[in-house]
């Protein structure tokens, strides 16, 4: 077990292309790490170096206090386990766990026995002398887990592990991977796109886009204190809602919602900022509450024409358009363009996620209320969020 | 419905006695030809109406032709064996890893299975002759193994490249070197293609013509198809029909139990290397 | 493990930095490359080597042959002629003869080949009932060797032998009749490969594509025109490529078949007779060149004129 350190790491390709640009992050041992972004923001790419699958092509990594740039993977002690799971077709599950203490020349009979612990682990005793493809994908999974786990190595990479599983089986074998991982202790980085994973999973989350990291966070001030417009739409679902706007002095915003003001804490960190004029305001569903329901905690209220409720038990859901302006930004068209929602109503889509008992009605119009204190502001220009993060 | 399903049966049965009449017609001809006794050799009938092994029994105790068959199967097992071994070597690293000058071998490979095999008679027969191979089972088993090389190159690469990277990155990854990932864990999984290229290798040397008549000159290296050409009959204006015939047919034996007992695999081998393009 | 891991991995990076090494310079290649890189060089070494030993050298051998008179009947008489052997090549009426019947089998075969290859294809591609059987069948000539099958022919077209043979004459010893045998017998045995090159390509037209046609309103013909041709183009254009280059290079059904004579030699057998019988090794060597000149040429036209992708031209990418 190990830390990992990725110091100044740079990824050109022989065309040119640039796939990660200055990455620095420092893992501490035992540390489990999530890299999540959209398709194409070289969290994989950031991993296979860290594998050893792909060259460095700047910059130092740094595994258990050596520079391993120019180690090949076999020397690096690290195990991988991939999206398709990689086993071997033509080896039995026993073979595919112990192939890599064979390569390492161990003993048959230690072999034999770090298996047996192994397939103990994941509930695969009974299977060991079945092939991959006699196996389920959940039970594939597990062995691509078990290979990485008997060989007890620095480090474990997950290269989106669970999205060749079914929804039920992958929140699972989420609960079974942090368990394995919180038991062993191992130093993990584990690369999704699935922003759930990143939440439920992480010690800490890494949000990427376009081979720049955004922000390092755990995943709870991740949500909390976005650093931009990016981390900001990509963390949370279903995703946080943003009004374009205009900050004036005193600490009143102007947005779809209605003029409102800010609570002092805010626009403290406003001013600090600096900055008037042209805003995106970020409202996350959860801070809309049905205006009856809410009593006279401080916020701002305002008319939604309601367009679709979805009650969902516990909460519900309700979708309306606001007329005006919508938010525009290159952070947020990145978004848009990852989930491939880029149709837009002529007004800002609005979801916001309201107590069971509120009174809201499909083509009705409900007053609403949001929780000024917790709306993000960015800068409409450059993304970045004016709020400062209060730890 | 029932009647119709019935008819397109029934029609796809006539295409297919179409096909199969295409396909054997020649066949059966040599073999009838090849057990026709001598008084029915020239009756011009399409089978024979008194059957009899006389001509088998000509070749099989004609020493020229066991030598020539001996050298035909001894000749191309070795080129396979040869041909397949490189071949895998080189496909493997062709689809599968970087390393300078790829491209150049690949058009390489490309000029050589587009070769006139007739332009390098010549040079062969002189390079062979100041080396000491003309006529023997090298002076052969070389320029097959050089002409083979293209299609099991073609045909092994498209394999390869089927078996998922991750599984080499995997390997990688547990510790295995670019050899032992080769070795221990893409070879298992090739074999089915390797099998399968080493029967159209193979073919393709058994029906090789020019080179085993311009390159040999004694029954030392000379193999089935040009010894067939050599058959000398009573006069020699006219060719033994019947022993040629039994030879031919010889010759075609273990050719058709590879193609019915390996036909898929054929039509995959075939097929796999050349549309993917 | 120390107690402060993060300050220990930064403790290493000022390591490397006193060292001198810490310009890890952009150019080089990790040791995992340079690895693959020499497994690669050494893997396709034996392959090369003798595909160079046996093609390459032997070509440039020919083309020097080719310059000099090299006539093994008057070995003290060889000198450097330069390019006399290709004038006498190119103004003999036998090479031109032999270049047209060449074209011609060339030609006319690769038609027939490619129109009843396509026919055998859908065949084995649609049949609904005995597809191993057909599939097998269809192989056999494609596995027969090409004597044998070229003998069958001979024996069948010779007269007083032969099913095929008319009463009153001989086919094989006039012309036109031969070049028709010649044809047939090509065609006979190249069918079932150009059909399976061409149903590798029917398997990839996607079978809902076919079904969309047919719900717009298209004909079985129109279906297999507008949608299946076009999208099997580039495997038509690969099995005619390959056809075309192995029919010009034609020879051992005419060796068999007429050996040549009533002026059916093609340029292969041409070549062979002045090399092997005629022992005239610089003439030889000279149509080898324009063969495989020839040859090049085709192969060129081709890639040019249809953009047909050689098989494997893709090799060199990796993932």
């Amino acid at each position: 077990m190990a830390e990992i350190v990725l110091d100044h790491v740079v990824k050109r390709y022989p065309d040119g292309a640039l796939a990660v640009d200055d990455f620095n992050l420092e893992i501490a041992d035992g540390e489990f790490i999530i890299l999540v972004g959209p398709s194409g923001c070289g969290k994989s790419t950031t991993l296979n170096m860290v594998a050893g699958l792909e060259d460095i092509t700047a910059g130092k990594l740094i595994i258990d206090g050596q520079v391993v740039n120019d180690k090949a993977p076999k020397d690096r002690d690290i195990a991988m386990v991939f999206q398709s799971y990689a086993l071997y077709p033509h080896m039995t599950v026993g073979d595919n766990m112990g192939f890599p203490l064979r390569l390492a020349g161990v003993d048959k009979e230690t072999i034999r026995k770090k298996v047996g612990e192994a397939a103990e682990l994941l509930e695969l005793s009974q299977h060991l002398d079945r092939k991959p493809a006699n196996l389920s994908g959940g039970q594939r999974q597990r062995v691509a887990m078990g290979r990485a786990i008997v060989r007890n190595p620095k480090a474990f990479l997950m290269d989106e592990p669970l999205s060749n599983l079914d929804a039920k089986l992958r929140v699972q074998m989420r609960t079974q991977i942090s368990r394995i991982q919180k038991n062993l202790g191992t130093t993990t980085l584990y690369v999704t796109h699935d922003q759930t994973e990143a939440m439920t999973l992480g010690d800490r989350v890494v949000v990427m886009r376009a081979g720049i990291v955004q922000q390092v966070g755990t995943p709870a001030h991740l949500y909390a204190h976005p650093a931009n417009l990016f981390v900001a739409g990509f963390i949370g679902s279903p995703s946080m809602n943003f009004f374009p706007g205009q900050l004036r002095g005193g600490g009143t915003v102007v947005t779809a919602l209605g003029e409102a003001r800010l609570p002092d804490r805010v626009r403290q960190s406003l001013d600090g900022a600096g900055s008037t004029g042209e805003v995106i305001i970020g409202i996350r569903p959860e801070h809309f509450e049905d205006a009856s329901l809410v009593g006279d905690k401080p916020g701002a209220t305002f008319d939604a024409p309601i367009d679709i409720v979805e009650a969902m038990g516990s909460d519900v859901y309700a979708y309306f358009t606001m007329k005006g302006d919508v938010a525009h930004s290159q952070d947020l068209d990145d978004l848009a363009k990852d989930t491939g929602n880029e149709l837009h109503s002529g007004g800002v889509d609005v979801t916001a996620r309201l107590d069971a008992a509120a009174q809201v009605q499909r083509g009705r119009t409900a007053r609403l209320w949001y929780d000024t204190s917790k709306v993000q502001v960015f800068d409409a220009a450059s993304g970045k969020n004016l709020v400062a993060a209060v730890r | 419905m029932q009647p119709e399903t019935r008819n397109r049966k029934l029609m796809w049965w006539g295409v297919n006695t179409v096909v199969l009449l295409y396909a054997f017609v020649p066949v059966v001809w040599i073999v009838s030809l090849s057990l026709k006794d001598d008084a029915t050799l020239n009756d011009g009938n399409y089978l024979p109406t008194s059957p009899s092994t006389e001509s088998y029994s000509a070749i099989f105790s004609n020493s020229d032709f066991l030598r020539a068959l001996a050298n035909s199967i001894g000749i191309c097992i070795i080129a396979t064996l040869i041909a397949i071994v490189f071949g895998t070597m080189a496909a493997y690293a062709i689809a599968r890893l970087d390393f300078p000058g790829k491209k150049t071998i690949v058009a390489t490979a490309l000029l050589v299975s587009m070769f006139p095999q007739i332009a390098l008679v010549t040079p062969l027969f002189k390079i062979e002759t100041a080396l000491g191979l003309f006529d023997t089972w090298p002076g052969l088993i070389i320029p097959y193994i050089a002409f083979a090389l293209p299609l099991a190159i073609y045909t092994l690469s498209a394999f390869f490249r089927e078996i998922p990277w991750d599984l080499e990155k995997a390997a990688k990854m547990d510790g295995a070197t670019p050899y032992q990932a080769f070795r221990r864990v893409i070879t298992p999984l090739a074999m089915p293609g390797v099998f399968t290229t080493a029967i159209l290798v193979f073919i393709s040397c058994w029906n090789d013509f020019l080179f085993a008549l311009s390159l040999t000159s004694t029954s030392a290296a000379r193999t089935v198809p040009a010894a067939m050409s050599y058959f000398t009959g009573a006069t020699t204006f006219e060719k033994p029909t019947g022993p040629i015939a039994a030879a031919a047919v010889v010759i075609t034996i273990p050719i058709v139990i590879f193609v019915l007992v390996f036909q898929r695999r054929i039509v995959a081998g075939l097929t796999s290397g050349a549309v993917k393009g | 493990m120390t107690a402060t891991p993060t300050s220990a991995a930064a403790q290493a990076i000022e390591d490397v930095a006193d060292d001198g090494t810490v310009q890890i310079a952009q150019q080089r290649h990790s040791d995992a490359k340079k690895a693959e890189r020499k497994l690669g060089l050494m893997l396709v070494a034996p392959a090369v080597v003798i595909m160079l030993a046996v093609a390459a050298y032997p070509i440039l051998y020919a083309f020097w042959l080719s310059l000099n008179k090299a006539d093994l009947r008057r070995p003290d008489d060889n000198e450097f002629i330069f390019l006399d052997n290709y004038i006498t090549v190119l103004s003999s009426p036998i090479w031109w003869t032999a270049f047209g019947v060449t074209m011609l089998i060339t030609i006319v075969g690769a038609t027939f080949e490619l129109i009843l290859g396509m026919g055998l294809a859908i065949v084995m591609h649609r049949t609904l009932v005995g597809r191993g059987l057909v599939r097998t069948s269809a192989l056999v000539p494609y596995a027969i060797v090409t004597v044998v099958a070229a003998f069958s022919w001979r024996f069948a077209w010779t007269q007083g032998l032969g099913w095929l043979a008319p009463e009153t004459s001989a086919p094989l010893t006039e012309f036109w009749p031969s070049i028709w045998i010649i044809i047939l017998a090509e065609v006979w045995k190249t069918v079932p490969f150009m059909a399976l090159l061409l149903m590798a390509g029917l398997a990839l037209v996607p079978e809902d594509l076919l079904k969309a046609a047919s719900m717009d309103g298209a004909s079985a013909w129109k279906r297999f025109w507008l949608v299946t041709v076009p999208l099997i183009k580039p495997a038509i254009l690969v099995a005619l490529l390959f056809r075309t280059l192995d029919a010009f290079r034609v020879f051992d059904n005419i060796f068999i078949l007429t050996s040549g004579s009533n002026q059916t030699s093609s340029v292969s057998m041409v070549a062979y007779s002045n090399l092997i019988r005629g022992l005239n090794l610089g003439i030889g060597s000279a149509m080898s060149v324009l063969i495989f000149l020839t040859t090049g040429l085709i192969a060129f036209a081709f890639i040019k004129l249809f953009g047909a992708a050689a098989p494997g031209a893709d090799a060199g990418g990796k993932r």
